[in-house]
């Protein structure tokens, strides 16, 4: 950071016309933005990956809900680790890759928004948020071609069209408008399938919480980087919801007794299941 | 070549001050008080989108008067510093006191070394966990600071409604009982009837300290005659 002789506000400060404050930190002290610092030459070590997210679009909102594990090859790096976050007051963003710059980078998307806000006295449009988010995945293009790529999903209630809107995006930034539900992340196949199955139009908030816990739960049962919700521990995963009211997380007491009771229904299916004539008992005998 | 005249360093800056203040005191006044809910902030200003009084970071807000120019560049600055801050080191560790130094230094060399002093006068101010915790400084066109207690008033006929804030305001106030203190303040004349100013025609906003993170609100429409009349809840 350049400082000024006379100890006042360096010009950067002071300079008229950005909302942006990525465009001012570029300007102002680059080596903070996670592309301002040039990569050393060799292989990137084993860094903690975080894994699915998924987010499903119901009437008058949407939902989106990621697991906590956290993988480093093939080691649990956190169990805890939480990949949903409010990029502001109308939108959700969850986050897979590498866990490191994911963070930091949704930590500048919420500056970001806040900053445009606060200087310009108005919110974002859902759209101007998500093609924010697409510069900052695509200034990223370099990391990611070292193997440290972030693949984010991002999710609002358009406040001009009242609607819940999803959006997804690849490594070179491309933005593209989701319909309906969405998965990211080593899971998001079976996560994609089960959603494809579950959900429908006529989904309320509570209804699309279940289903996008149930496709977690599936993506957890078929892809090890992803993890199901611990009984054990009582870690849920973390589910949040945005309509017109605003983003809010689900409480850890609700999620528990979805969980219960997917577990539940599950359990009498895989009975049902024993049960049939015919069927191998485990020790190969009839 | 002609010789410029001598001018003494005093005459200099004291021609410098004259300038600044007179510009100052053209505009309309804003007083900050503070009350049990947090800080407020109120000044007599028709535009919605013109405003005198702004966030700045979580529990940190900005007030002005002057020149807008002037002090929109300085505002900008603010909350560029403090996001700045916020994101190289942690939200909890921007303050109040950091953003006012850096304002009085920048201030302070614009008045010395500048061809002409910024006509500006500020209000940083800083909720705290209860009325005992707030913090509020005043900055001049000079770059002087000053840490003030409970309340300040600044622009137009600062004096005058500074003498009835000392009168009136005392520890302990609600927000709706400072609201209505600020606009017998801000309406009162030199002589004659106090003026009625209505809701619309004025900037209210408030530091609420029972507010988690963002703390800065505004303060518009019928929450605000609620308020005003004293019927909120």
């Amino acid at each position: 950071m350049s400082a000024d002789p006379h100890g006042r506000l360096p010009s950067a400060f002071t300079t008229p016309g950005s909302a942006s404050f990525v465009d001012f930190l570029a300007a102002h002290a680059p080596e903070l933005l996670p592309a301002g610092r040039p990569l050393p030459a060799g292989e990137v070590p084993i860094a903690p990956h975080a894994t699915t997210i998924v987010a499903l679009a119901f009437d008058g909102g949407v939902v989106m809900a990621g697991d906590r594990r956290a993988t480093a090859g093939s080691m649990i790096a956190n169990r805890e680790i939480v990949k949903v976050f409010p990029a502001d007051e109308f939108s959700a963003v969850g986050i897979a890759g590498v866990a490191g710059l994911a963070v930091e980078m949704v930590s500048l998307f919420q500056l970001e928004l806040e900053h445009y806000e606060k200087i310009e006295g108005a919110l974002l449009s859902l759209d101007g948020k998500a093609n924010r988010l697409s510069m900052m995945i695509r200034s990223n293009l370099g990391l990611a071609m070292q193997g440290l790529s972030v693949v984010p999903v991002f999710a609002g209630y358009d406040l001009d069209r009242g609607v819940g809107r999803i959006f997804s995006f690849d490594v070179t930034g491309g933005r593209y408008e989701e319909h309906d539900h969405h998965g990211v992340g080593s899971g998001a196949v079976f996560a994609r399938g089960s959603l494809k199955k579950r959900w429908h139009p006529e989904l309320d908030a509570d209804g699309a919480v279940r289903v996008a816990i149930e496709a977690l739960v599936d993506a957890a049962d078929d892809d090890s980087a992803t993890g199901g919700p611990d009984v054990v521990r009582r870690i849920w995963p973390v589910v949040a919801t945005v309509t017109a009211a605003g983003y809010r997380r689900v409480e850890e007491q609700a999620l528990g007794g979805i969980v219960e009771a997917l577990a539940e229904l599950r359990r009498a299916e895989h009975a049902r299941g024993e049960r049939r004539p015919g069927r191998t008992a485990p020790d190969g005998a009839r | 070549m002609s010789m410029p005249f001598y001018v003494s360093p005093e005459q200099l800056m004291k021609d410098r001050a004259d300038y600044a203040r007179k510009g100052i005191a053209r505009g309309r006044s804003v007083v900050v008080l503070g009350c049990v809910e947090g800080i407020a902030f109120a000044t007599e200003n028709p535009s919605r989108s013109l405003h005198k009084i702004s966030e700045i970071y979580d529990r940190i807000a900005f007030a002005a008067v002057g020149k807008y120019n002037e002090f929109e560049n300085l505002r900008v600055a603010g909350v560029r510093y403090a996001d700045l801050r916020g994101y190289s080191y942690d939200r909890a560790d921007v303050n109040a006191r950091g953003l006012a130094n850096a304002y009085a230094q920048t201030l302070g060399t614009v008045f010395t070394t500048e061809s002409k002093p910024l006509e500006v006068e500020l209000v940083v101010a800083e909720v705290g966990d209860d009325e005992a915790g707030d913090q509020v400084y005043r900055l001049s066109y000079d770059g002087s600071v000053a840490d003030e207690h409970g309340f300040v008033a600044m622009g137009g006929h600062a004096e005058r409604l500074e003498v009835q804030l000392a009168e009136e305001w005392r520890p302990g106030l609600t927000l709706s009982e400072v609201l209505g203190l600020a606009v017998r303040a801000l309406g009162a004349q030199a002589e004659g009837e106090p003026r009625e100013i209505p809701a619309g025609q004025l900037e209210v906003a408030v530091l609420d300290r029972a507010r988690p993170r963002r703390t800065f609100r505004r303060l518009t429409g019928g929450l605000l005659e609620d308020l005003l009349r004293g019927t909120a809840s």
